[in-house]
């Protein structure tokens, strides 16, 4: 008779892993970075694998994926043969960023051209500004993404070991983007761990773009964090492009705080990826702050898409606004849950939300959520939530015009989509999302291994 | 051009026609009245390929061909054209997107090359001034914040840019000012020609000083009732439908 052993529950596996291994995760960083992998456990345990229990994350449950996968962890960096930089050269030529390679997690100093970076300005491995710059990382390290908070940042902050630091100095400007692009490429079933650091001093300017990627077809448990400080009148924008296989379960987490007079605007492109969670919290730590998130997420199959914002009015005269879409086909899911909490010193607030989604099918199925807690009576809050169809008038008008169903419902869905993608603010990216999202809904956008750029070639 | 043989159709279960005979011939007007309610927009859009509506019994043939064999897409490229009672607004689909890619589908549809960019700019050009309509208007989302009489004339000029052979005006002149009527009427009489045909759904005989129908019908209860030269109409305007109502019931 075959001896049955009792299933060791997805939390001690983890937490074994992390035992097991500490000494390797930690080799070489400071202690303050090491020390903060207690607590982040401890917090980890005592919240377990985010599940339909968990507070925020009533949508997705993860305790199947956690309980079922036993991957590698990055723990190194993995050596690759090619030069990351040269696969994922851009040709278009209008388009010209600042280039920075993260690969399994990992800063690839060997693909980034630190020479070209503008002057004064720091990007590196994460990890050598913990070492190089450490009273910069110390001071946000663990503040902004809390992990008492979030079972995704605790796990996140118990492994983290490299990803990118960005820091720009007050009164500088940088014109052209800094695109960070996070490939996964392995040979074998991968568990990655990233955690980055933007700093954008005062009155500053600097705009971000996240680009995720998969190179193979294992799957990918990908989870990356970033912290980000945006001081005084700083202007900072963040792009991200997930365009991942679908076999990746992707766990993403911005955290922002923001000073006074300072503007931030996001748009999150959900192409492709299997499970994905997007967290943005920002925390509006200054008066006159404004901040402009968006999202698009096109699913179809089994994908499941959910977005999480979190908005802290914390003082006057402050403003957010959030608009959030999906367009869900097939059997997938998505969710969006939009808390705004405006606290009691936070007069004269402006917070506005809206999320308006689309199912193309019967099988698919989306959630909305909004979560206002308003503890002030001067503010001006708004927030709408849809979740619809494409409109039969409007697609038999197109018909009735000589166009084509196929032809006709692509014009609506694009046509939805659009209002989100005028959020984008570089002319050329939104161009190349245009584009990209118009071969999405056609189909032709499959399982992309190159750069999002690279695909409209 | 048009032979409509004894149509019945229903929507959501409810018969709207109840056996309607309409024969169109290519430089004709014809004008369907008759009281509110009584099916004249069920018709029209079931010519033009709504599919809320379902078709019990008989037949139509456009051109000689099946018109329920059709989609809607292919019967608009066949030359058939239905200008909305009310016109749908579509936020995102740019006016100028939208025409292109109507007029390149009717031109792909009849082996023509696409037109290129500037040339579909210059085509654009002429038909507004044709019908008149500003600029403003074909820089916007179709029909988006349109009033109501701008929505009217915007039918007529995607009229003016498709060029069908059978046109059929569903209540065009309602919502139009005196001048904007006057202005879409001289569009529909500068596009009619020996070729091709138009249908104008209207409750006024005004529209019928401009446009000149060759026959009137009048549509009650899912029937045409009554047909008639253009004296038919002066004569609705002067007494209502009450004495055709006491005939039908007579
Ligand atoms: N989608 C629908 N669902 C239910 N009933 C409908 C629908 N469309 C039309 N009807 C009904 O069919 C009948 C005929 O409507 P239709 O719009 O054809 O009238 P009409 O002659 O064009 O009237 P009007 O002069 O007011 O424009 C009406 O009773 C109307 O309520
Ligand atoms: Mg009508």
């Amino acid at each position: 008779m075959a001896e049955l052993l009792e299933k060791i529950s997805a939390v001690d596996r983890i937490s074994n892993i992390f035992v097991a291994n500490q000494t390797m995760v930690g080799e070489g960083l400071p202690a303050w970075v090491n020390q903060a992998r207690t607590p982040a456990l401890q917090a980890f345990q005592k919240m377990g694998i985010p599940s339909f229990r968990t507070e925020n994350y009533k949508y997705s449950d993860l305790t199947r994926l956690f309980e079922n996968e036993n991957f590698r962890r990055s723990f190194k960096p993995d050596l690759f043969d090619v030069d990351l930089a040269e696969v994922f050269s851009c040709d278009v030529p209008e388009f010209d960023t600042h280039l920075i390679l993260v690969a399994n997690g990992w800063y690839d100093e060997k693909s980034t051209n630190s020479e070209l970076f503008p002057k004064g300005v720091i990007i590196k491995s994460l990890r050598k500004a913990m070492l190089e710059n450490a009273d910069l990382v110390e001071a946000y390290y663990g503040k902004l993404a809390k992990s008492n908070e979030d079972p995704l940042t605790a796990i996140n902050t118990i492994f983290a070991q490299d990803g990118v630091f960005i820091y720009i100095p007050d009164n500088v400007q940088i014109s052209k983007p800094l695109q960070i692009i996070n490939i996964l490429r392995s040979e074998d079933d991968l568990f990655v761990t990233q955690r980055n650091m933007i700093i954008a001093g005062k009155n500053s300017q600097a705009k971000i773009m996240l680009c995720d990627h998969t190179l193979t077809s294992q799957q990918f448990i990908n989870s990356n964090i970033t912290e980000v400080k945006i001081g005084e009148d700083a202007v900072v924008d963040i792009y991200s492009i997930q365009n991942q296989h679908n076999k990746t379960a992707s766990f993403s987490g911005i955290y922002v705080s923001q000073d006074k007079g300072s503007t931030l605007s996001t748009n999150a492109m959900t192409l492709h990826g299997g499970i994905i969670r997007n967290n943005l919290k920002i925390s509006l730590d200054g008066e006159h702050a404004s901040a402009n998130i968006s999202g698009l997420a096109l699913s179809d199959k089994n994908q499941h898409v959910d977005n999480y914002t979190s908005i802290e009015h914390l003082k006057p005269n402050c403003v957010s606004n959030q608009l959030y879409k999906n367009i869900l086909d097939d059997s997938s899911t998505g969710a969006f849950t939009g808390r705004i909490h405006v606290s009691p010193y936070a007069t004269k607030t402006a917070a506005y939300q809206r999320n308006n989604n689309v199912l193309l099918t019967d099988a698919a199925k989306m959630n909305t959520k909004p979560q206002l807690v308003i503890d002030n009576d001067d503010v001006k809050c708004s927030h709408g939530a849809t979740v619809g169809r494409i409109n039969d008038e409007a697609l038999f008008y197109l018909q009735a015009r000589g166009i084509n169903e196929k032809e006709a419902r692509l014009m609506l869905m694009f046509a939805f989509a659009h209002e989100v993608l005028a959020e984008v603010k570089i002319d050329k990216l939104r161009d190349v999302i245009d584009q990209l999202v118009n071969k999405r809904l056609r189909g032709e956008v499959s399982r992309c291994h190159s750069c999002a750029l690279d695909c409209i070639r | 051009m048009l032979v409509i043989k004894d149509l019945y159709a229903k929507v959501e279960g409810k018969d709207i026609l109840k056996g309607i005979n309409l024969t169109v011939n290519a430089g004709e007007v014809h004008a369907i009245m008759g009281p509110n309610g009584s099916g004249k927009s069920t018709l029209a859009n079931v010519l033009a390929g709504h599919t809320n509506f379902e078709v019990t019994h008989g037949t139509a043939t456009f051109n000689g061909k099946d018109i329920f064999e059709m989609s809607a897409d292919v019967r608009a490229k066949e030359g058939l054209f239905l200008s909305f009672q009310y016109p749908v607004e579509i936020p995102g689909v740019s006016m100028v997107n939208f025409l292109k890619t109507a007029v390149n589908e009717h031109r792909k549809y009849r082996n023509q090359k696409e037109l290129s960019a500037g040339d579909f700019l210059k085509l654009m050009r002429e038909k507004k001034e044709m019908v008149q309509i500003d600029s403003q208007l074909t820089n916007r989302s179709v029909n988006e914040g349109f009033s109501g009489g701008e929505k009217k004339k915007n039918e007529i000029f995607q009229m003016a840019m498709l060029e069908p052979t059978l046109a059929i005006l569903d209540e065009t002149d309602s919502g139009l000012d005196i001048d904007a009527l006057r202005i879409v009427s001289n569009g529909v009489n500068m596009l009619k020609n020996k070729n091709n045909a138009t249908i104008l759904v209207t409750h006024y005989q005004r529209l019928l000083d401009y446009i000149v129908p060759d026959f009137v019908h009048v549509l009650y209860e899912g029937r045409i009732v009554k047909s008639a030269g253009k004296e038919l109409a002066i004569e609705l305007e002067e007494k209502g439908y009450d004495w055709i109502k006491k005939e039908v019931e007579a």
